[in-house]
């Protein structure tokens, strides 16, 4: 076996990305075997989609608790399976697995059985494991076009519907442009270090003086093709269109998993590959933030579409999770760990919310305006109480886990003497407060617009149990989740 | 590093291509009749309209062709390379092809393949 493996390849190389081997086996095998399902079994397509993300899972957590490597660099430098990327994996497995339960019975509402959707999911959730890891150019890029691809075909994904396939199309562009502006930003890193690695890279900067011209150029293109994909302000208008034309499910799906994907390349580029340069693109993401909370949380508050509402909603939390980036650039470990905190935390909030609007999806009713709500709580006061908890949670309220991601967020932002920052956060929090209690009201005071009974189905059941558990879990108990998000901060710092 | 040659090529390629313009304004023949505005395809007057419904068959095997010609650009890339990365090299472009047979298979057992839509295949 001596010749078998030379210095390209190595044998734990393998190991290391056994999760996104699995994943893709998966992938590739729900697309052999929908060609032999009946149509009363696609749903047999969901069980494939979840046992490959259950042994994905096994596969990352006994890598973390069993390897005497839990930090290992394989590929030459290119891929890196530490603590951090760990971390994000298993919150994007997790992510894709509350989507798959929440998704069995809109696709059948919807009548789509198609099994490319679960193959997609899987293949989209491989591209954002591999942005966790990679610490190379080429191997970020890749990902990141192997996300975003399957992403623009799901929100395309009811091809009947008009709404539906203008959105993929709106997406389509805009994202096929920030990959361009991307593109030319890592071409410029290259030509600066002669090579595509973050560590090479962090080198050839640190000779650089500051505030040489082309570093900025290569940094605000980096950049913006990076706000793209992320959804801040001005690069954000694609979202409320897509969120709104997509699938619900695909809109919930969208709305979570490629924000850790997308935060995770962000993250290293910015705090491994552009480090030397921190002062200087923290002013631009301190720019940006405002920008992003003041347009996300204003614009949110004249909304009457469901989707289009936590289209800006989720461009709100995107402007709170750079602000702990900005923390982050001053040295603050705090600011990483407060990212990571409430990437894990929004992802399940925000997918609780999202079951419940998947619930309202009935024969002959969208259920995905304002109005669809009203009177929930007379007629089912279960869902209706469950949408009140991830509507405080998602409005930053204790006991529960969105105020700890919040806290974190303004800690560090103190602990680094950014406090106009932090004060102008908790302004924001106030108006989210209002905008998101204008859906409690249609839920409690409004009278319901139909009787038509909503029937739940056991993959959203498990899906509402799960992110309910984990959203008042951790806002009653954080210490193990804080525990796990400092472990992962480490690889960064 | 030596520039010349290349600013000599681009001056060569300028000249020789105004050369021909001017040339030809010079010595050329004017027409002016009633064909010369249509559009020119291949020396025949043109007729009927271009707006014709394709089939999107024509579509689809095009995009096909596209991405399976461009998947055996890979496969040069690793031949380029193939004694330096081995075995475990050509392990791996293996896996590659079959992910690509995979493929191939998917769009048969759809009915991509087939030329007449309702011979089979699972949907339009």
């Amino acid at each position: 076996m001596g010749n078998l493996w030379n210095q390209f390849f190595q044998r734990p190389d393998y190991l290391a990305i056994a999760p996104e081997i699995v994943l893709t086996l998966f992938g590739l095998g729900i697309l052999m075997i929908d060609f032999m399902l009946e149509r009363r079994d696609k749903f047999l397509n969901a069980v494939t989609a979840l046992l490959g993300l259950g042994f994905a899972a096994v596969k990352l957590l006994m890598w973390m608790f069993q390897s005497q490597t839990p930090s290992y660099s394989g590929f030459d430098g290119r891929f890196s399976l530490d603590t951090f990327a760990i971390f994000l994996k298993l919150v994007i497995v997790l992510a894709t697995a509350i989507v798959v339960l929440i998704s069995v019975k809109y696709l059948e509402v919807e009548q789509v059985h198609l099994g490319e959707y679960y193959a997609l999911l899987l293949l989209s959730a491989v591209g954002m494991m591999f942005l966790a890891s990679g610490t190379d150019l080429i191997v970020l890029f890749i990902a990141l076009e192997l996300m975003a691809l399957c992403e623009y075909v799901l929100t395309g994904f009811l091809r009947g519907n008009r709404r539906s396939n203008e959105a993929a199309m709106k997406f389509f562009l805009l994202g096929a442009f920030s990959s361009g502006l991307l593109l030319y930003g890592m071409s410029l890193l290259y030509g600066f270090s002669g090579s595509t690695r973050l560590a090479d890279i962090q080198a050839a900067l640190a000779q650089r003086p500051r505030g040489d011209a082309l570093v900025w150029v290569a940094m605000i293109t980096l950049l913006a093709g990076l706000f793209f994909k992320i959804a801040a302000v001005p690069f954000h208008q694609w979202t409320p269109d897509a969120y709104e034309g997509a699938p619900t499910s695909i809109t919930a799906f969208i709305s979570v998993a490629p924000k850790v994907g997308s935060f995770a390349i962000f993250l290293r580029l910015l705090l491994v590959g552009l480090k030397p340069f921190d002062g200087q693109w923290q002013l631009l993401v301190i720019g940006v933030a405002i920008a992003t909370m003041t347009l996300g949380n204003l614009a949110a508050l004249s909304q009457t579409n469901i989707k289009r509402f936590f289209g800006y909603s989720t461009i709100s939390h995107v402007g709170y999770l750079l602000l702990g980036v900005i923390a982050a650039a001053d040295g603050n470990r705090d600011g990483l760990l407060a990212v990571l905190i409430y990437l894990f935390v929004y992802a399940f909030m925000n997918l609780g919310a999202f079951a419940v609007i998947i619930l309202m999806r009935r024969k002959d009713i969208i259920g995905d305006e304002l109005d669809d709500l009203s009177g929930l709580m007379a007629r089912a006061p279960g869902m209706a109480l469950l949408m009140l908890v991830y509507l405080l949670s998602l409005a930053g309220i204790p006991p529960t886990a969105g105020f700890i991601g919040k806290y974190f967020i303004f800690l560090s932002l103190i602990e680094t003497g950014h406090y106009y920052l932090a004060v102008l956060g908790v302004a924001y929090a106030v108006v989210a407060l209002y905008y998101y209690f204008r859906i409690v009201v249609a839920m409690f005071m409004k009278r319901a617009p139909d009787q038509v009974p909503l029937e739940s189905s056991w993959g959203l059941t498990v899906a509402l149990v799960v992110t309910l558990a984990v959203t008042v879990a951790i806002g009653v108990y954080p210490e193990p989740l804080i525990r796990l998000a400092q472990t992962a901060a480490v690889p960064l710092f | 590093m030596k520039l010349w040659p290349l600013g000599l090529y681009f001056v060569l390629v300028i000249g020789l291509v105004a050369t021909m313009l001017v040339v030809s304004y010079f010595l050329g023949q004017r027409h002016m009749e009633r064909e010369t505005g249509e559009p020119y395809e291949g020396g025949i007057v043109s007729e009927g309209s271009a707006r014709v419904r394709f089939s999107m068959k024509f579509y689809l095997v095009a995009v096909f062709f596209v991405i399976f010609d461009l998947e055996s650009v890979f496969i040069y890339a690793w031949a380029v390379a193939g004694r330096q990365l081995g075995w475990a090299g050509y392990w791996e472009v293996l896996v590659f092809i079959g992910v690509l047979g995979l493929t191939l298979v998917y769009l048969w057992r759809l009915g991509a393949l087939d030329w007449n839509p309702s011979a089979g295949g699972r949907r339009p």
